[in-house]
């Protein structure tokens, strides 16, 4: 059972953390221009795709560098000519430009490298069990995820926190006019604030791709669950996301882990029910319903705390 | 005027001559091309474009050229409905599909409707490997054939060679959740209890069908449990990462599978170093000693750089063209009547038999398992070095199970 629980809390950390790298960008892109940008995702998966490209012809590490360089690039080019247009005509055209942006780089991908997955390895690096706890490997590169996620995570709090540029990106949140009277380029903060925020995405697909699945629907896969995470922590809240993050990730990794039913904890309905809808209901496991864990939890805290957990603001 | 319907009669028979001379048998094809089952709908579809392409140059059928359309379902019931009327708009009067069995279900059901209110305009539906029992039983069709052993008869020949494994104590079942899964569950259950009664099933699981990423979870599950082996019928992406998570975490069990030389199976057993202690059950391999098939595998893995998942594909396709030359016809109904009760030397050695009570075919069905390759085995996969061996051989008559069908017929 030690074990379960150990290795679990684990894997549930590494997903929580990789939730954590996409989300972050998606929460700071969202509480700087108020828009959230459905697109996210689809960073991700060009970061995966660019990686993989990449790897392939000048190897792991300069694409690791290269491809979330890439992203931001994309992301600048997005909101300097296409949110920073349709701004003027409120949030629901931005918020459709980027639910558009999203298809179409989905076809783009899948046209460029088709829609089965494509053959994304593990560096032969980082390709050997770092550790073994209760005779279960833990592969090397799964740590390195982890480092890589950590690492990031305290560089962007580092920077927002403490340093000049964090201070004038976290005052054109609020207060935009006036860091614009007081001389900032406040049109170039968000470009490069969006630039960082989808260069974030790209660094998570870069290192997720080898040890998830890189294929054209993977942004579609992932994207419903950054919403969750960024509604759950908080809207605009990064230490909110960062926690989100983590207790999403240890609550689906330990939902398949336990074995539970109502049938378990009540005993199983009277036989004379026979098979109907009812027991189907009743012997549903917890391991079963943990992908849609997540969204149940979005749909409390939506209902008991609207503003999720260290969100200022009821938006 | 005169001049007018001259030209106008010449114009329409050029037109209705080269749309004769170029009218071809159009086969919908009508599985994922995207989405985690693309990889093998993908090699199913290059599989069919093969047998098209080696029976065109022989000539084709009664002189007529096979065509496949390419139909993306997306594994997806709904969206297959519409690839199966897209097909038949443009003029196909058979249908194949095989990935999935809540799609299968869902064509045989719309390809009996479809037949029904249009007599004359039928639709055969050829399936070649969604393993449900319930489509030759409860919810069978005159209008169904299936190629593949359906999954009692695979989960009888596994239990079988099981029963004989003493070091079988624990066994872990993981399925993805839908039809398929949960008969193959089932199936487990019951007739591993009843065959052996001692093994203890420690673990019984199912899993969202095509979207788990990552199977480090189950597989820490699977671990904690003490299991000595592992029952699934897992397919696609769901096998080729459940194996892929197994090597990453080091898992060493025995795994009984239906599907595991599926694309990604084989590179991520060779990780696990599991030598020969990864079991299929197929109605045929590459490495199988059938002289004729290992030469069609060859020019197979020539031509189209994979190797061959399907040997049901090539005794499907072939089948077809004997039936619709025994019934000199290639109306659907002729051809359904011709395949009933058809004999069938398969590929891979042996005499099948399509049985006429449910159209299900029987046929010879291997246990193999994958590892390092002995001297009589020259077929390795996916660039491991590794390949399948023969463990078991079951003949047709060992694999025959009874059927609740009650066909309709026209």
């Amino acid at each position: 059972m030690l074990e379960l629980i150990v290795i679990s809390t684990l894997n549930g950390l590494l997903f929580g953390m990789l939730l954590f790298l996409l989300s972050s960008g998606l929460t700071v892109i969202f509480s700087m221009m108020g828009v959230l940008n459905f697109a996210h995702a689809s960073f991700y998966m060009l970061g995966a795709f660019f990686g993989f490209q990449l790897t392939k012809w000048i190897g792991f590490w300069p694409a690791l560098l290269l491809a979330p360089l890439l992203v931001g690039a994309i992301g600048m080019a997005v909101e300097r000519y296409g949110l920073r247009n349709t701004h003027k005509h409120g949030h629901v055209a931005e918020l459709l430009l980027t639910f558009g942006l999203a298809f179409a780089i989905e076809e783009i991908v899948a046209m460029m490298w088709g829609r089965s997955p494509v053959d994304y390895r593990v560096p032969a690096l980082l390709d050997f069990p770092a550790f073994t706890i209760f005779s279960t490997n833990y592969p090397a590169y799964k740590i390195f995820m982890l480092a890589v996620s950590i690492l990031i995570f305290i560089v962007l709090l580092m920077v927002l926190k403490r340093t000049r540029v964090g201070l004038i990106v976290q005052a054109a949140l609020t207060h935009p006019h006036m860091v614009g009277h007081l001389g900032h380029n406040v049109g170039r903060i968000f470009m490069l604030v969006f630039g960082v925020g989808s260069a974030l995405a790209g660094i998570a697909g870069v290192i997720a791709g080898p040890a998830l699945v890189t294929q054209s629907d993977m942004a579609a896969a992932l994207g419903p669950i950054l919403f969750v995470v960024i509604v759950f922590g908080g809207l605009g809240s990064l230490p909110g996301a960062f926690i989100a993050s983590l207790v999403i990730g240890l609550v689906q990794t330990f939902a398949v882990a336990l074995n539970g039913s109502l049938a378990s904890a009540f005993g199983p309905l009277d036989p004379s029910m026979g098979p109907s809808v009812l027991t189907d209901i009743w012997n549903v496991t917890i391991a079963q319903v943990a992908p849609i864990v997540p969204y149940l939890l979005l749909v409390i805290i939506l209902i008991v705390r609207p503003m999720g957990l260290m969100g200022t603001r009821e938006t | 005027m005169h001049r007018l319907v001259i030209a106008a009669a010449a114009a329409l028979t050029v037109l209705g001559g080269t749309a004769f001379a170029q009218e071809t048998i159009k086969i919908g094809y009508i599985d994922p091309l995207s989405g985690g089952g693309a990889s093998v709908g993908e090699g199913g579809l290059k599989t069919f474009q093969y047998l098209a392409d080696e029976i065109n140059a022989k000539g084709g059928i009664l002189g007529r050229k096979i065509e496949i359309l390419p139909l993306d379902n997306k594994t997806n019931p709904q969206e297959s409905l519409v690839q199966a009327q897209k097909a038949i708009d443009a003029g196909a009067r058979y249908i194949t599909q095989g990935n999935g069995s809540s799609v299968a279900a869902a064509l045989s059901d719309f390809v009996t409707k479809n037949n029904t209110r249009n007599p004359g305009k039928e639709v055969l539906y050829f399936n070649y490997a969604a393993v449900d029992p319930s489509l030759t039983n409860e919810k069978c069709s005159f209008w169904h054939f299936r190629w593949d052993a359906s999954s009692d008869i695979k989960m009888e020949a596994l239990t079988s060679y099981m029963k004989d494994v003493p070091a079988i104590k624990k066994v872990y079942l993981i399925n993805q959740d839908y039809s398929f899964g949960q008969s193959v569950r089932a199936d487990a259950r019951k007739m591993l209890g009843a065959k052996r009664p001692d093994i203890q099933i420690v673990g019984d699981e199912l899993h969202p069908l095509l979207k788990i990423t990552d199977f480090s979870p189950y597989i820490a599950k699977i671990k904690a449990s003490g299991a000595d082996s592992v029952v699934t019928g897992n397919w696609g992406q769901d096998i080729a990462l459940l194996l892929k998570a197994a090597a990453d975490a080091g898992l060493k069990v025995n795994w009984y599978t239906y599907y595991a030389g599926g694309a990604g199976g084989p590179t991520a057993i060779k990780q696990t170093g599991l030598d020969h202690q990864v079991f299929q059950i197929t109605e045929g391999f590459a490495n199988s000693g059938h002289q004729p098939a290992m030469d069609f595998e060859k020019t197979f893995r020539a031509k189209v750089n994979m190797s061959l998942w399907y040997p049901r594909a090539v005794n499907e396709m072939r089948m077809f063209k004997a039936a619709a030359e025994k019934a000199n016809s290639l109306d659907p109904v002729k051809v359904a009547a011709a395949l009933e009760d058809l004999k069938f030397e398969v590929l891979d050695g042996g005499e099948g038999l399509m049985r006429k009570d449910d159209h299900q075919f029987f046929q010879p069905i291997y246990i193999s398992s994958f590892g390092k390759l002995a001297a009589n085995e020259p077929f390795d996969e996916e660039g491991t070095g590794w390949g399948w061996h023969l463990v078991s051989k079951v003949d047709t008559s060992k694999t025959t199970v009874p059927t609740t069908c009650k066909m309709t017929r026209p």
